[in-house]
This record gives structure tokens, sequence and C-alpha cells, in this order.
């Protein structure tokens, strides 16, 4: 019996076959599982993330509901085109507050990962109400209707507390004022200093072009202008997190 | 075990099972398929030798090469920095005046800018750079901010009312919604349309002479010419920024709109701000 016909005495043993079978699952589940035990190592440490205010949290949900991930990803892969194109790669940890991460499968659209600072609120407006006014060629639908609807805001503690639960820090603090800070987030009068203490990096003010009411054309365009801008890349080593 | 069985015809041993009579031949794999898998094994050990596989107790293993794909990118990033570099390091320690002057430095200034431009710009101002309302026209001779190198150089650098940057460009029109009545408000309008050319009421136009004259001077100056310390457009040109017409022209007076840049410096850095303000002025409209 050639070595190439050893395996028969597996496949003719039902005992021996179901040892075997158990202890290749085994291996393939150990090598599957045991680097959840050690997920924290994966997550770079970087100077400013912080929990999302309570606006990007509820522009956030919006984004989710709205399917925009369909078309456009939160991630920046490491290849040179894309990081010429949109910035430095994404980091594990600037997406580790996301519940779920909104890092998507397919760009109908561009990579949203670092779309903060780099469009002004109008255009945003301007975009979302009807995207060919500014880019010709796109194929995004309208989402006028965003700017029509007002935001709600009877669950606001509650979502961040379901954050919490999953392990976003978001203190005491945050819970007790979110009504407050949701609101004040988008109103130009509001003493806006509670939130940027609470959530630095904030932007604060009108975001729809619409002082007078809080729709949840503000919480999308907030949440989008924060996106990517909250690690400080100056204080941030590569080499520290090459893998 | 169960008795061996050769099949009569074919001389094959078969797998032992009998369904009413009819057996089945216990033909082996083709070599070459069982070597290919073989070497498919020995090669995915080698594999997970060679890069990063194999979970341990606090991390994975790091693999013989030292390959990560972070690496990799820094290495490819670097590479292509200093395949420019010669250009590059010139453009960053020239100045504006210095790279237009050169034909060589200006012709890789522009097309490297205009590079930049359709990643960065293209989205508000256009892929041509004609701009859309709201969003300047940056082809043609009139200037906001101003058309000089280093004035086009500082607005991309820190943007047009971008909060987080010192240096911005800030100017703010008022509201007259509550200074002028509508009557007053159309014959400023149908004044200003009348400064382009633009036939309009002269019932109209005369009292909004003064009235431009007592609201509108002090920014967009006695001739309208504008000012672009205040960032305030040119009205005697037909080129509009907000709209044409005298409707567009009350709706900017009773709810002023600003336009809003972001800061590119601390972005995408100064050599390449540099590069875009040469692609920019190369367009037509630089002074």
């Amino acid at each position: 019996m050639s070595i190439l016909d050893k395996h028969t005495i597996l496949e003719r043993n039902a005992t021996l076959l179901l040892v075997g079978s158990l202890l290749v699952v085994s291996i393939g589940g150990i090598v599957e599982i045991a680097p959840l035990f050690y997920l924290e190592n994966t997550i770079e440490k970087v100077e400013g993330m912080r929990p999302y205010s309570p606006l990007e949290l509820a522009g956030r949900d919006i984004y989710v509901r709205e399917g925009c991930y369909v078309c456009h990803s939160q991630m920046i892969r490491p290849f040179r085109d894309e990081v010429e194109r949109y910035g430095h790669y994404s980091l594990a940890a600037e997406s580790m507050y996301d519940h779920p991460f909104q890092w998507g499968s397919k760009r109908t659209g561009p990579d949203l990962a670092r779309v903060g600072d780099r469009y002004s609120n109008e255009w945003h407006v301007q975009h979302m109400i009807e995207p060919r006014s500014v880019v010709p060629e796109s194929v995004m639908p309208s989402y006028a209707f965003l700017k029509e609807t007002p935001i709600e805001v009877t669950n606001v503690a509650m979502n961040l507390k379901a954050n919490k639960a999953v392990g976003v820090p978001y203190t005491d603090e945050m819970i007790d004022n979110a009504a407050a800070d949701l609101k004040a987030q988008a109103d130009p009068n509001a003493d806006t200093s509670g939130i940027e203490a609470r959530y630095p990096k904030a932007k604060v003010g009108d975001f729809d072009g619409d002082a007078q009411r809080l729709t949840e054309m503000d919480a999308l365009i907030a949440y989008l202008q924060m996106l990517g801008t909250l690690v400080d890349f100056s204080a941030y080593d590569d080499s520290t997190g090459y893998r | 075990m169960a008795d061996r069985h050769i099949d009569e015809i074919s001389g094959v041993e078969t797998t032992g099972h009998e369904w009413d009579g009819i057996r089945e031949l216990n033909n082996p794999m083709p070599r070459w398929w069982v070597y290919s898998f073989y070497a498919t094994i020995i090669w995915a050990i080698g594999y997970a030798i060679a890069y990063p596989s194999w979970p341990m107790l606090t991390e994975a293993t790091k693999g013989m090469l030292g390959y990560s794909s972070r690496s990799e990118v820094s290495l490819e990033l670097a590479k292509a920095k200093a395949a420019q570099a010669g250009n590059a390091e010139r453009i960053a320690s020239s100045t504006l005046d210095d790279i237009i002057a050169d034909p060589q430095l200006q012709q890789f200034a522009v097309s490297a800018g205009a590079s930049a431009f359709k990643v960065n710009c293209a989205q508000c101002h256009g892929s041509g750079a004609a701009g859309a309302k709201g969003f300047p026209n940056l082809n043609d001779d009139d200037w906001v901010w101003g058309g000089k190198p280093d004035e086009i150089y500082q607005t991309i650098a820190h943007g047009v009312r971008h909060a987080a940057d010192g240096e911005t460009r800030v100017s703010e029109m008022p509201s007259f919604a509550e200074m002028l009545d509508p009557e007053q408000m159309k014959q400023t309008a149908a004044y200003v349309v009348s400064l382009t050319g633009t036939p309009s009421d002269p019932a109209l136009v005369e009292p909004g002479k003064q009235l431009f004259a007592d609201n509108c001077a002090s920014c967009h100056g006695a001739d309208a010419k504008g000012s672009r310390e205040m960032g305030a457009p040119d009205l005697a040109d037909a080129i509009w920024l907000k709209g044409e017409g005298e409707q567009a022209i009350i709706n900017q007076m009773k709810a002023p709109k600003h336009g809003v840049m972001p800061a590119w410096l601390p972005r995408i850095g100064d050599t390449t701000v540099k590069q875009l303000a040469v692609f920019v002025y190369s367009l037509g409209g630089g002074e």
C-alpha cells in the first residue's frame, strides 16, 4: 500500500473518520475564534477619537436608514490610489464606536470616510436636494425630503444608552444632556460650550440653511462633516500600526 | 472491512456496496489531481510561514517576510514621492511667480494641479472649472477674492468662511430685509441689472441709483465694480454668482447666501496648494 492510498484507512473506519473530522474542525475553529479574544490589539492607539455627539448619532441613524452604505463605503484601503484620492487610509480606531460599522462593500459613489470638512454645508444641502446641480454625472437619488422632515428627539438619551451598553464610552453627563445637546448643536444662537467640551471638534451651527427648524438634513450633514476629522494624525506614528 | 470484490468486466475493485445487482467501481482519483492537491497543502504551509497568519496567544504570527499592507503602501507612496522629488522640491522652495516664469516647472505644476483639481475642487467648481450657481467660475476674469497667484493661493490654502482656519477669508453681506421695503429693493435690483447693459425700467433705475449709493456702494464700490478686500463681487459685469436677473438680486438682498470654501492647506499640503494655484491661474483669468 503506497502512501497515497493510506487515506483508505480513514475512509473505511467510521470512528477514526469521526475523530479525524473533529480534529480538523477544532483547528479551524480555534484559528477563527482565538483572534477575537485579542481584538483590542488591532485597534490603534490614537488621539482624538470620541463617541458621536447626539446630533451626529441621529445623522448616522439616518445614514443607515437610507441605506447610504449600499453605494458609499467608509473604508479607505491602504493602496496608493486610495490614499492619494481620499487621504490617510482608515484606521480600525476610527470605527471603534460604530455599531454597526459602515465600511461597506460597494462603491457606486465615492468613499465617505474622510468627507468631513471637504465641502461646505451649503454644498451638501444642494447636493442632497438635487445631486446633479453640483455633480452633473451623478446617479445619486434626491434626498430633498430630509430637509422637510423634522428630527425625532424623544429617544436621544436611550440611543446613547444603547450604544453605551455595547461599549461606547458615553458618560452619564453626556446621556443627561443628550436631548439638549442635540438641539443646541444645530442652533446658531445656542450656547455650545457644553457640546464642545463633551464632544471636541464637533461642528456647530446651522447645517441645512434653515436655522428655524431642526431637520434630518441638519443631523445627516452634522454627521458627514465630522467623518474622518477626529483623529489627530500629527500625533499618530504610522509605523506603530503596520499590520 | 467489507470483502473485496473485483468487477469482472473492467477488472477494477468496487466499493463493496450493491444495489439491485449494481456495483460502483472504486477507480482512484487521477494522479495529477492528487499531486496538485498535495502541492496546495505544501504551498499553504509555506505561505503561512512567510506571511502573517497563525493566531498565537496575544497576536498573530508576523510572517518571515515581514509583509504588511500598510508598510507596503508607505513604501509605494515614498517611491512615488521620490520620483517627483526634483520638481516637487523646486515647487516647494520657489515662489509662485518664479514657478510661473519657469516654463518647465510651470508645466509640471499645471498638470499636477489639474489632477488635484479633479479630486478636490471639481465637485463644487465643476470638472471644467466653470462653476455652478453659488460656486464661482474660475475660467473668467471675475474674481471675488483676487486673481493674482498669491491671492489664489491664499484662498485655496485658508478657504472662505472656514471657521476652523484663523486666516480664512471672511465677509458677510447684511440682510436688507428690514432696511429697505420691497419697492426699494426692486428699484435697487433694477439699477444693478441696468449696469450690465441689460434693459430695465428707467422709472425704477433712477431711484435705485441713489439707494445703491446709500446702501451698497460702501462694499461694492460707487462704480459697483466690487471690492476684493471685502469679497464683494463685481456687480457691473454680466457674471452672476448667486443667479441672474432682478429676482435673484432681490433674494440675495433679503436673505444673503454666503459661499463657504474649506481650507485646503491642512488637508493636501503646501506643495499641492501651490500647484493648484498655478493651475487655476493658468485657466485664463489669471492676473
